[in-house]
């Protein structure tokens, strides 16, 4: 073999992280030698994993740095010498031990190598030219670069049925299959969904779910990407395209808040495909199969490509217009509106889809351009934008090495699965003590210890124990996962109950499990009542240079509206013209009657936005955005992490970034702010916001923000959070069901809606209530009963679920079906509902 | 829930479950319980004991069908099977197979219509000296001759005629019971006589058996 060949290496993105050649301490170290040099591992640490970091690729195929070694496939052998004489070792299976003299280029190990993959492709079809891993494949690489280069086999290979789907987004190639335990290993033990298993034995072996029980798993995804051949393959990319017409470049998952390191590759100025990409802190190169999948939603026909505008007459139908027509309307009816009603009779919802700078930009064209405070980013269904930009922050690796974790008002797995990956890995993995409070089980609480609490009744619950355990629990490091959870009553229970353990735990950090993907990132940059970019007070606007100072006279003024306090507003006919920047009220807020009555109150309704969605429809002007991979910009993921996104494709029709259109919005007010790009707006963020100041442009371009670069508030502004006074639950009405609604990984959100691959994985809307009370009341799964709340009365399907507690009823938020929201009052702490047999 | 242990085998299965300190420990006994009541495993069998060992419907198929005698499939109340491995080949075994499937008028790996015999022919049953043998419901029978062959399916006959067979219960009963009763006896230790299940996570501490370091060596 030519030592051409020899300088293989595996794919970037399959899964391996970024080699490092640091050696290890030589206090912590051992001492080995990889063909003739001599490297400092460290204790403990595999073969292979060694050989990798000291630039020396062994192959292999089972072996995965993320996943236990197995020693499945036999390839990695190497010759090993720790004293007794040089031997075959699988290097995946052995960690290095001092003196160890280790021959990778040997003839022994040539020879095995060369054997194990004339034995691995017996019964391989070789089907490569219709295989999607085809071009990318570690078998075809590896049998090239250390194959024997022919085989003497000659007989009838195993034969499957091909491909046979194990789930909706997955395909099996059971011929394919090399047997090396990777999708089985990661279903069981990163997933912790085991519905495939090896079964049958010997020469008949083959990976398979269990009859009519589909390998659904949130993150059945990943399989495919760690799959050594073309086993699995994903039916999204199945024939789309080829890995040599591929163009990739690194970006950020913005689907949720947890900021996975991905790649989008595009074929034809179309995504066609993501893959997960290792980084450290964060996803471990994993992904959830909702941020795999849906890019599709770009190409989806609810897609707007051009701006929709109606007639003057108002009722006329959404029709295509141009953008110089639509900005300037736009523009028209804002100036009218600040002329006749006042600035303040403006308002902004939303912003959470929109990178740091969009939000900057918007954030600024709002408060010192049009000069109206009443802005929200959340949609009344997160927390307090001054809790999350003043409480102490933890990341996720803290999270996951405390030495206790409490965690309430989230279930990960729905809303943030890669989190859920990651906690879950130290929960039942490296034993970090968790203490879940939830008012159903969720998908840790077998794992945990789960405390079960009703809805309204958290603080005390989260009171109770650490009068009796806080002591203990306090002696040690604590980080709070912290959500919105149920959107079924008010947050301000979430909200005692973490003042509650800022009193008693006053050295705890928090990591605020906020959903939608740049949510931190829009707080950050001011996307808030009473909030300036970088977490700052009204008062300490002349922090942020003359723009913002003088600005007179918003910042001088009172904080304007919330999301609940402009829909109110809006309902009551005191919003002129209501911005909606990605926000769909109908289907977020949790009040589905008073988001309606805003709507069709609101003066003027102008929807930026990526798709037409049931709010957008009912809008006057919709500007048409530019989406995932479409833009350059950067986002911030949960726990302040700063991360650049690369634009790969060019938006559909005009679509343009949001940044552009506040900057275009400016200028037709008379204002230019002076952006050309979005580098330029970066510029300004880390000139005049202080939190930002040591991130650069430079820095956010380097290498070094590959991982992401962790900002967080500083903590010394003027900003406050005053907590609510603890919130005494309403007593039990036994004649009523405390409602539990909260939101599931695949519902009616936008992109999952409008990507086919997902959409039909979103379960009907139905209320889950204990099997005991639905024999109570006599009906069985399946069955119908009426829900009446005091907003509402709405007729649903049952079932039967042993995760719900007696006296609770569960329905999911915006499932399609009828609409959890619509039985919610906004603002009351909890919603009673009354069940009637029809 | 899936439902398809009877009431008194459920029972059986959480005493088997509760001799175990890890629920999934108890898969293989519960597997075999599967097959003592239906002859069988079947696919609800194998999905409440899913259930009942808190794995996945896919982790119990997977342990099921690696073992061989695990039945996937219905099998006859009688699984004959003839070795076919070198020392019974020498001894006639190729005649004996030829002649058990003339007999019963199926080929290896069927079952009989009735649903009284399936035959199969199996590998070495290590009984090599006692050539040809063969196993009923892996019962041995040595030194078979065709015609010992069609007086044990004649007996196996007459025996099922009579009814549902020997009851397994009872250690007095000769005979072949049904495909996939383990044991004419049962074990139950009464609960007052179980040391019970000790925990591999939390027990950190020395067997019970093993004396304490202080104790005298035992003359």
């Amino acid at each position: 073999m030519s030592d051409a060949t020899r300088v293989y290496r595996s794919p970037p993105r399959e899964g391996s992280p970024v080699s490092d050649p640091t050696e290890a301490p030589p206090d912590d170290g051992v001492k080995i030698t990889i063909d003739g040099r001599e490297f400092t591992a460290h204790k403990g640490e595999l073969l292979i994993a060694a050989a990798e970091r000291a630039g020396t690729y062994i192959p292999h195929f089972c072996y995965h740095s993320r996943m236990s070694p197995v020693g499945m496939c036999r390839m990695c052998l190497v010759e090993v010498d720790s004293g007794r004489g040089p031997g075959l070792q699988p290097s995946c299976m052995v960690p290095v031990s001092d003196g160890m003299v280790v021959d990778t280029e040997s003839e022994t190990t040539k020879r095995a190598q060369e054997g194990i993959l004339e034995l691995l492709l017996i019964n391989h079809p070789l089907d490569c030219p219709v295989c999607d891993k085809g071009g990318e494949c570690p078998l075809q690489d590896q049998a090239v670069a250390f194959g024997p280069g022919e085989s003497r086999f000659v007989e009838e290979k195993r034969h499957y049925e091909k491909p046979i789907p194990i789930s909706d987004l997955v395909n099996l190639d059971r011929e394919r299959c090399i047997l090396c335990d990777r999708c089985t290993r990661f279903a069981r033990e990163v997933a912790g969904d085991p519905l495939i298993s090896f079964t049958e034995r010997g020469n008949r072996t083959q990976v398979l779910t269990f009859p009519d029980d589909p390998f659904s798993s949130y993150f059945s995804g990943n399989t495919v990407q760690i799959c050594p051949v073309g086993a699995l393959t994903a039916a999204p990319y199945r024939f789309r395209a080829r890995p040599w017409d591929l163009d990739q470049v690194e970006s950020t998952c913005t689907t949720c808040s947890v900021g996975c390191r991905i790649a989008v590759q595009s074929s034809g100025d179309q995504i066609v495909r993501r893959l997960g990409v290792d980084i450290d802190p964060v996803n471990h190169g994993w992904l959830c199969d909702r941020g795999r999948f849906d890019y599709e939603s770009a190409y989806s026909p609810e897609r707007i490509t051009d701006p929709l505008m109606r007639g003057r007459a108002g009722d006329s139908e959404l029709i295509e217009a141009t953008w110089p027509a639509a900005m300037a309307a736009t523009a028209e009816t804002l100036r009218e509106a600040i002329d006749a009603h006042g600035a303040s009779s403006v308002a902004v919802l939303g912003g959470a889809r929109l990178t740091n700078e969009d939000a900057y930009t918007w954030s600024k064209l709002a408060r010192t351009v049009i000069g109206t405070d009443n802005i929200d980013s959340q949609l009344a269904d997160g927390l307090a934008a001054e809790m999350v930009l003043t409480l102490p922050r933890a990341t996720i690796d803290e999270a996951c090495s405390a030495d206790t974790v409490i965690m309430f008002g989230v279930d990960p797995k729905e809303e943030l699965p890669v989190l859920h990956l990651r906690l879950r890995h130290a929960v039942v993995e490296d034993k970090v003590p968790m203490i879940e409070f939830s008012p159903v089980e969720t998908s840790l609480s077998r794992h945990c210890r789960s405390v079960r609490h009703l809805p309204g009744a958290l603080t005390e619950s989260v009171s109770e124990l650490l009068a009796s355990e806080g002591e203990r629990i306090g002696s040690g490091s604590v980080v709070v996962v912290v959500g919105r959870g149920s959107l079924a009553g008010s947050g301000e229970d979430i909200e005692a109950a973490v003042a509650a353990i800022r009193q008693a735990i006053p050295h705890a950090t928090f990591l605020p499990a906020l959903r939608r993907g740049n949510v931190m990132g829009a707080l950050q940059m001011g996307l808030s009542p009473g909030i300036l970019p970088g977490g700052l007070a009204f008062s300490e606007a002349d922090r942020l240079g003359e723009d913002w100072a003088g600005s007179q006279p918003v910042v001088s003024d009172e904080p304007g509206l919330d999301a609940a306090g402009i829909l109110a507003a809006a309902a009551a006919g005191r919003v002129a013209v209501l911005i909606l920047l990605g926000a769909d009220p109908l289907a977020d807020v949790p009040d589905r009657d008073l988001a309606e009555r805003a709507l069709a109150g609101a003066g003027t309704v102008v929807a930026v936005d990526t798709h037409l969605t049931v709010s957008a429809r009912r809008a006057h002007v919709v500007l048409p955005a530019s989406g995932p991979g479409e833009k350059a910009g950067t986002t911030t993921n949960l726990e302040g992490r700063i991360s650049r996104l690369g634009p790969k494709v060019t938006p559909p029709g005009t679509a343009r970034p949001d940044w552009m259109i506040a900057v275009e919005l400016a200028d037709r007010l008379g204002v230019d702010m002076g952006f050309a790009d979005s580098r330029r707006i970066w510029d300004e963020i880390s000139t005049v916001v202080p939190m930002f100041s040591d991130c650069p442009v430079e820095r956010i371009e380097s290498p070094e923000a590959q991982d992401g670069i962790l900002c967080r508030p500083a903590g010394d502004g003027d900003l406050r959070w005053d907590p609510p006074a603890a919130v005494a639950a309403p007593p039990v009405d036994a004649y009523a069901l405390r409602l539990v609604s909260s939101r599931k990984l695949y519902d009616q959100a936008t992109m999952t809606a409008n990507s086919p691959s997902l959409a039909g994985l979103a379960e009907e809307s139905r209320v889950r209530l204990n099997p005991r009370e639905l024999d109570r009341l006599g009906v069985t799964d399946g069955g119908r009963l009426a829900f009446v709340s005091p907003r509402t009365r709405i007729i649903a399907t049952v079932s039967g679920d042993e995760k719900v507690p007696r006296g609770v009823m569960a329905m999911t938020f915006n499932a399609a079906g009828p609409a959890a929201s619509e039985l919610i009052e906004l603002g009351t702490v909890v919603t009673e509902v009354r069940v009637e047999t029809l | 829930m899936t439902d398809h242990f009877t009431p008194a085998n459920l029972d059986l299965a959480h005493e088997i479950i509760g001799r175990y300190p890890v629920k999934r420990s108890a898969m293989i006994p519960l597997l075999h319980l599967a097959q003592e009541q239906d002859g069988w495993v079947t696919e609800d069998a194998m999905r409440q004991i899913a259930e009942l060992v808190e794995v996945t419907p896919a982790e119990v198929l997977g342990t099921c069908s690696f073992y061989e005698m695990f039945k996937r499939q219905p099998v006859g109340r009688f699984l004959i099977n003839i070795c076919g491995t070198l020392s019974c080949q020498l001894m006639g075994a190729e005649d004996l197979i030829h002649h058990a499937e003339q007999t019963l008028g199926i080929t290896s790996g069927d079952t009989t219509p009735d649903g009284l015999f399936t035959l199969a022919v199996a590998e070495c049953q290590a009984a090599c000296t006692e050539a040809p043998c063969l196993q009923v419901n892996y019962r041995h029978r040595y030194k078979v001759t065709p015609a010992d062959f069609d007086d044990l399916v004649e007996e196996l006959r007459r025996q099922a005629g009579e009814g549902e067979g020997p009851d397994p219960q009872s250690p007095e009963t000769a005979g072949v019971p049904r495909h996939g009763v383990l044991s004419v006896a049962r074990q139950h230790i009464p609960a007052e006589r179980a040391a019970g299940p000790s925990s591999p996570t939390t027990n950190q501490g020395p067997p019970v058996w093993m004396p304490p370091p202080d104790a005298e060596e035992p003359k």
